[in-house]
């Protein structure tokens, strides 16, 4: 073990900053981080031990225990629990006669659930190692088991390869791309380098004045100006600067940066180069969630093409001195990684928490350089805004929202996809266009958006109304608002980085609060209880997840009063409606046992 | 360009230099801004957020947040209390706090804070009760992380001034908790003498010095005469009393 852990650590020169590359590699090789490969890697790297536990002890695709040879992860999230993700996770068990969260005896397996794989039009999704496997079903699920224990490789599960570059040699994916609707910005077909080429012949100026003009907003969900964003960059003296792609893709219910990374990488990677050249950048990072990285091969392909045909690296498009190259960063399962300062963190090997503001990464971000963070789509449209112009791009969509936007549409409808569509169409245009007659609740943006109802569905989809990175997930009458709305709380409460007071405790009583009413156990006091703790939240955490986490319990309070009502119980009896004696009972049995619900990982079994 | 400049908490008018927090600069004009995680001689942190003010009506931690010119700051209104007082019940029962039994009882910054809030009896929230192990390994020291607010104070101190990264986090969000560079603290090359131990680090009774427990009875400990503010708070006049 010694020597392998040595020359993984040498293979990054040592170097404190590459620790997530490390650990990937170690968790890997060792199918685990136990303590003594931690004493090694902190040893060859001059730091201490507990310092590489806080690392590996952050992301869930790393364990401290090891793991079996095939790590299987059912997704959770809320659309593959409505296509039935319970009962594939349930039939693993079954099959492997392995409970979640455990490796077999033998080593061979071990089954974990994930809380979201980027599937969700594809829904329900597991990933076995590094291989993606969609449209589960009781009866695929028992025969890749059996195929499994056979000895089968987990690349070789998939028999039937996806659409375009889903077959590609490189990626082998059963994923689909499920491009429903192809607009005249992203997904139309795209000459290669136009954009590059044209960029290469202006001055920095006047491309920082063409972004602007084209009124560009981020599209990783907060809709920063573009342009303003590489001015500031560019206008921050620095020796050297730092271009990265956000391709994290964590929002639950989102999956548009799955295609453009599968279809547009090329387009992609032109942008960030056309960035490069504008704020002046040398190097720059692709932060690619560790559930793509059956997209990794190929994506370095695309690289080592792009270098051979002199559009990426040294001289590039013949420029004398424009040197740029990138490097792709692999995550390991945390969401809070696509905050784009937890991103940073990230990539210098630290715990992926987010960064104190001010400074701003375009200030000082990646190891104290100025940094432009960018989400994939952003750098598609800026490459195409460099070959068709910005006032081509703000022909499309509203005012304060320009251009077109990829939709990732997944739910109670029957065609779930990827949709591009100008930004200020409605949702009920969407909805049209999705098939989704029986849509009784929609919700914009992921759990950290907000849920709308039917009286609702004439608000448009753009920054001045409803604002989304993309994520629209559809639910039909049968749908339970109030189990969808603790979902998204668990997602946060497992998802939060921990950092600060609001969100690290505050969601867990928030979650709390939301079961009890779930259980008909509230009273109308806990509707201000819950707006009050949830202001709380919004208000003093630290940075974007603790902002919105309350969104789901807020805006559902909002947009579906009644769903509450039902479930609040009015005093008048004289009778706590919230005093249930069972749970009384109960609850002081789990106190003499001094169990407890949050640190007890056995709670529910005991 | 460092000519110092004003800005105004609560109506005060509070001079600053270029490049202070709110915080440092509402120390040096006496204004008191109340805080766990941060203290003096450390890397201000940004995670208790019970410091949270409003700059110009958004929501920041004085800790972090530069001062800036003109600006107006709320710090004592009944919102900003408010949020406090939530902050600081969350802290309450994200650990178990029996303060009759603690022995940091009277010279501790949560309690002292609890006090000044307001806070005196068992709040909405319901308790999460950690039972994690107390790991008196070392001789001289005795860490509980049941009682941990997660400042990270002792982490810094460690890191930054005792150069020895004793103590880091471990884990994440919920779960997340204060480890130590070893199985126990034995293993470790933590001396009672590093800053990282000194009384005035560990905010609450987490870091324990073995046979200096109880030290002064209960009555006559530091916020038992008066409440925390200025000069009585975080990391000043701490282990003298
Ligand atoms: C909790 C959280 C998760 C985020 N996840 C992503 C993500 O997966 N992808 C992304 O592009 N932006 C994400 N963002 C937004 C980024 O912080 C940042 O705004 C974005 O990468 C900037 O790029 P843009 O301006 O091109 O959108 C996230 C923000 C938060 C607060
Ligand atoms: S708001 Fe949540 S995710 Fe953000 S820093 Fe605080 S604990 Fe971490
Ligand atoms: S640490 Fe402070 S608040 Fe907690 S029990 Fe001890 S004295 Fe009370
Ligand atoms: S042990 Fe004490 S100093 Fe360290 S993080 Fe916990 S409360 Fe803060
Ligand atoms: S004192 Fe500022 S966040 Fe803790």
């Amino acid at each position: 073990m010694e020597s392998r852990i040595v020359s993984i650590c040498r293979r990054y020169a040592d170097d404190r900053t590459r620790l997530m590359d490390i650990l990937l590699e170690v968790q890997r090789e060792l199918r685990g981080i136990e303590p003594a490969a931690m004493e090694l890697i902190a040893r060859q790297l001059g730091i201490t031990r507990v310092e590489v536990e806080g690392v590996v002890s952050f992301y869930a695709f790393f364990s401290r225990r090891t793991k079996g040879e095939i790590i299987i992860r059912v997704c959770d999230d809320i659309i593959d629990r409505h296509a039935g993700g319970r009962e594939i996770a349930k039939v693993f068990v079954e099959e492997l006669g392995l409970a979640i969260g455990t490796t077999s005896a033998d080593g061979r397996f071990s089954l974990e659930i994930t809380p979201f794989l980027g599937m969700s039009d594809q829904a329900p999704s597991a990933m076995v190692n590094e291989t993606i496997l969609t449209r589960l079903t009781v009866q695929k699920v028992r025969l890749v088991c059996a195929r499994l224990r056979e000895g089968t490789e987990p690349r070789d599960l998939v028999v039937h390869t996806g659409d375009g570059n889903n077959s590609h040699p490189l990626i082998r994916a059963e994923v689909n791309n499920n491009i429903r609707l192809a607009g005249e910005v992203l997904l139309c077909p795209v000459p290669a380098n136009a954009g590059l080429r044209s960029a290469l012949q202006r001055r920095p100026q006047e491309l920082l004045a063409e972004l602007e003009e084209s009124g560009l907003t981020g599209r990783g969900g907060a809709g920063f100006p573009t342009g303003k964003k590489w001015r500031a960059a560019a206008d921050t003296a620095a020796t050297r600067r730092f271009i990265i792609c956000n391709a994290d893709e964590g929002e639950p219910g989102t999956f548009k940066d799955r295609v453009l990374l599968t279809e547009r990488a090329d387009l992609m990677i032109e942008g960030m180069t056309i960035a490069a050249y504008t704020v002046g950048s040398d190097a720059g990072i692709i932060y690619l969630r560790g559930e793509y990285s059956y997209l990794r091969p190929y994506l370095e392909s695309v690289l080592q093409a792009r270098r051979e045909h002199g559009v990426l690296g040294k001289n590039i498009g013949g420029k004398q001195g424009f040197d740029f190259d990138i490097r792709i960063q692999l995550g390991a399962g945390a969401y809070i990684c696509g905050e784009e300062s937890a991103l940073i963190s990230s990539c210098e090997g630290l715990r992926g928490e987010p960064k104190n503001r001010p400074p701003f990464p375009v200030e000082s971000g990646y190891l104290g350089f100025p940094t432009v963070v960018d989400n994939v789509e952003t750098y598609c449209c800026a490459a195409r805004i460099m070959e068709q112009g910005g006032a081509w791009f703000g022909s499309f969509g509203t005012d304060r929202s320009s251009g077109t936007k990829l939709f990732s549409v997944s739910g109670d409808c029957a065609r779930p996809g990827v949709y591009e569509l100008p930004f200020g169409i409605t949702v009920r245009d969407l909805l049209d266009r999705v098939d989704a007659p029986d849509a009784a609740a929609v919700q914009v943006g992921g759990p950290s958006g907000e849920m709308i109802n039917m009286s609702q569905f004439e608000r448009r989809l753009c920054l001045e109304d409803l604002p989304t990175g993309g994520s629209v997930m559809v639910f039909s009458q049968r749908r339970n608002i109030l189990e969808i709305v603790d979902h998204f709380l668990e997602f946060f409460v497992e998802e939060s980085c921990g950092y600060c007071t609001p969100c690290r405790v505050g969601n867990v009583f928030l979650k709390k609060r939301i079961e009890k009413v779930r259980k008909g156990l509230c009273e109308l006091e806990d509707l201000a209880y819950l707006k009050e703790l949830g202001k709380t939240i919004a208000v003093t955490s630290r940075c974007g997840l603790g902002h919105t986490s309350p969104n789901p319990v807020l805006s559902t309070i909002r947009n579906f009063p009644l769903v509450y009502a039902v479930l609040l119980k009015e005093h008048g009896d004289g009778v706590q409606a919230s005093f249930d004696i069972q749970a009384a009972l109960e609850e002081s049995r789990r106190l003499a046992k001094r169990r407890s619900m949050i640190y007890d990982p056995n709670y529910d079994e005991a | 360009m460092n000519k110092p400049f004003k800005f105004e908490i609560d109506g005060i008018e509070i001079e600053a230099q270029r490049g202070q927090s709110i915080m440092q600069a509402a120390d040096e004009a006496g204004v008191y801004i109340p805080r766990l995680c941060d203290t003096e001689g450390l890397e201000p942190q940004g995670s208790c957020r019970v410091c949270v003010v409003k700059q110009n009506g958004r929501a920041v931690s004085a800790c972090t947040q530069p001062a800036i010119e003109g600006a107006k700051v709320e710090n004592e209104t009944e919102e900003i209390l408010g949020y406090r007082r939530d902050l600081v019940r969350m802290l309450y029962h994200e650990g178990n706090h029996l303060c009759p039994i603690c022995e940091a009882s009277g010279r501790c910054e949560l309690q002292a804070m609890g006090y000044r809030l307001g806070i005196t009896q068992a709040t909405k929230y319901p308790y999460l009760q950690p039972a994690r192990p107390v790991d008196a390994s070392h001789p001289d020291i005795v860490l509980d992380t049941n009682r941990c607010i997660l400042c990270g104070r002792c982490i810094r101190a460690s890191r930054d001034i005792d150069k020895k990264h004793v103590f880091e986090y471990v884990g994440r969000g919920i779960n997340k908790r204060v480890g130590v560079n070893g199985n126990k603290l034995a293993e470790t090359d933590v001396k009672l003498n590093d800053r990282a131990i000194d009384l005035a680090t560990c905010p609450v009774g987490c870091i324990i010095q073995k046979g200096r427990g109880f030290f002064a009875p209960i009555g006559e400990r530091q916020f038992d005469k008066k409440p925390i503010t200025l000069g009585v708070g975080p990391g000043k006049n701490r282990g003298k009393s």
